[in-house]
């Protein structure tokens, strides 16, 4: 059984470009504790701007990042530093790949 | 409803160890985990791997489907055999995170849903904020230039008072942001999950992706086109039409352009603070000499150009 709820039209921001996260909001947004975004930041997987906790401000890139990361940590229990590995090297593909979009392959 | 054969899809004997089961499963995991693999059914695949390993990594589990015999084939219609399970106890539990959903019928009809806790009863009233929710939505580059309203329908699976899993359906009518490109992500304030008692509800990203295109590609924030020319129009330059996204534009290709020449309209790409670039790639394309007068011509040219070498360069 669905039932359904129709909207009207809504408006979102960017997360990119017109806002940022608390460290607050990035735990809601990835539905873990803070320890667990912490840990992520120790091992150099995110570099939130910001001086600490309090004002730390993170971009949707970094979400991103963090999503993943926790991710890969859970399925295949790989341990943070492994997937600090796993990030750069999905990132240096997706650079690889955006390289081929460029020549059109 | 139908059977699924575990084994098969862990790709280990009926004979095999824990330990196996285990290797099985984390070599399968890496292959067709979502955010590595890039195969078409990566996540379809790792839901199955991750239901197979959670009925054949728990030893109760396994000895009730080990029960049901060996004579069933995957994809056969299947019901439980009455009392199939007696004597074993599941507590259900969820694997890689996933929720209900995410099982097949048949893993639900065997072992149950995963529960979670049961509606809370009575009590003191409890207030939390819902929680966030993530979903990726598909745009057009053109969406990207004007901004548009999609509509887009989720479905999440919701607990009821009864602990009963239910789909839920959510009809959004999303504006498009003006300059969003793919990989970014739109906030959707108020629009996740419900909050408890009086508490807020959470939020929604959307992840932008956008669909492919048949002739543009995004690469961040710049646009590529790759644009056919006539030989005649790169040797002696020419004033074309080429489609943007943002609508038709002219554009002149100079004089002595080469196949792979990248002409830049700047600020054209997808627009923002500081837009981007659309670039244009020149790629000469030959008419066909199917008959005499063009076969003529390009028995004129070959001619004419007697001294030219293509090959020059490969050193014959």
């Amino acid at each position: 059984m669905a039932d359904e709820i129709t909207l009207t039209s809504i408006q979102g921001l960017i997360l990119e470009e017109q806002m940022h996260l608390t460290l607050a909001e990035l735990c809601g947004a990835c539905a873990v504790h803070a320890e667990s975004i912490i840990g992520l930041i120790n091992e150099g997987v995110l570099d939130p701007a910001g001086s600490g906790p309090h004002d730390w401000r993170f971009t949707g890139l970094q979400m991103r990042h963090a999503r993943t990361a926790l991710r890969l940590q859970r399925d295949l229990e790989i341990n943070t530093a492994g997937v600090a590995l796993a990030l750069q090297l999905l990132d240096e593909i997706e650079m690889l790949r955006a390289q081929l979009r460029i020549q059109g392959s | 409803m139908e059977f699924k054969d575990y084994y098969k899809i862990m790709g280990v004997a009926r004979t095999a160890t824990a330990d196996e089961i285990k290797r099985a499963y984390r070599q399968l995991a890496r292959k067709y985990h979502p955010d590595v693999s890039k195969e078409a059914d990566a996540e379809a695949r790792f839901k199955e791997v991750g239901e197979a390993y959670e009925v054949l990594k728990d030893p109760e589990k396994r000895a009730a489907y080990d029960r049901l015999g060996t004579h069933w084939k995957t994809g056969q219609d299947f019901r439980p055999p009455p009392g199939w399970n007696e004597g074993f106890e599941f507590s259900g539990g969820g694997f890689g995170g996933g929720d209900a959903a995410d099982y097949s019928d048949f893993f639900e009809q065997l072992f149950g849903r995963a529960g979670g806790p049961a509606g809370r009863a009575g009590g003191a009233a409890f207030h939390a904020r819902g929680s966030d929710r993530q979903a990726r939505i598909l745009i057009d580059i053109e969406d990207a230039y004007r901004g548009g309203i999609r509509t887009l329908t989720l479905r999440h699976p919701e607990m009821d008072a009864h602990g009963q899993v239910t789909l839920r359906e959510q009809t959004l009518n999303v504006a498009i942001p003006r300059g969003v490109r793919a990989g970014q992500h739109i906030r959707l304030t108020g629009q996740g999950a419900p909050g408890m008692g009086q508490g807020q509800p959470g939020d929604l990203y959307l992840e932008v992706e956008f669909r492919p295109h048949p002739f543009y590609r995004a690469v961040g924030r710049d646009v590529l086109l790759d644009l056919p020319v006539a030989p005649w129009e790169a040797a002696l330059g020419a004033t074309v039409k080429i489609p943007t996204p943002d609508g038709v534009v002219e554009m002149k290709i100079p004089a002595g352009a080469k196949s792979g020449t990248r002409l830049r309209l700047k600020g054209r790409g997808i627009p923002a603070a500081t837009p981007g670039d659309f670039y244009v790639v020149l790629q000469i394309v030959l008419p066909p000499a199917q008959d005499a007068p063009a076969r003529k011509i390009y028995e004129q040219m070959a001619e004419q150009f007697k001294t030219f070498n293509p090959r020059a360069g490969l050193g014959v």
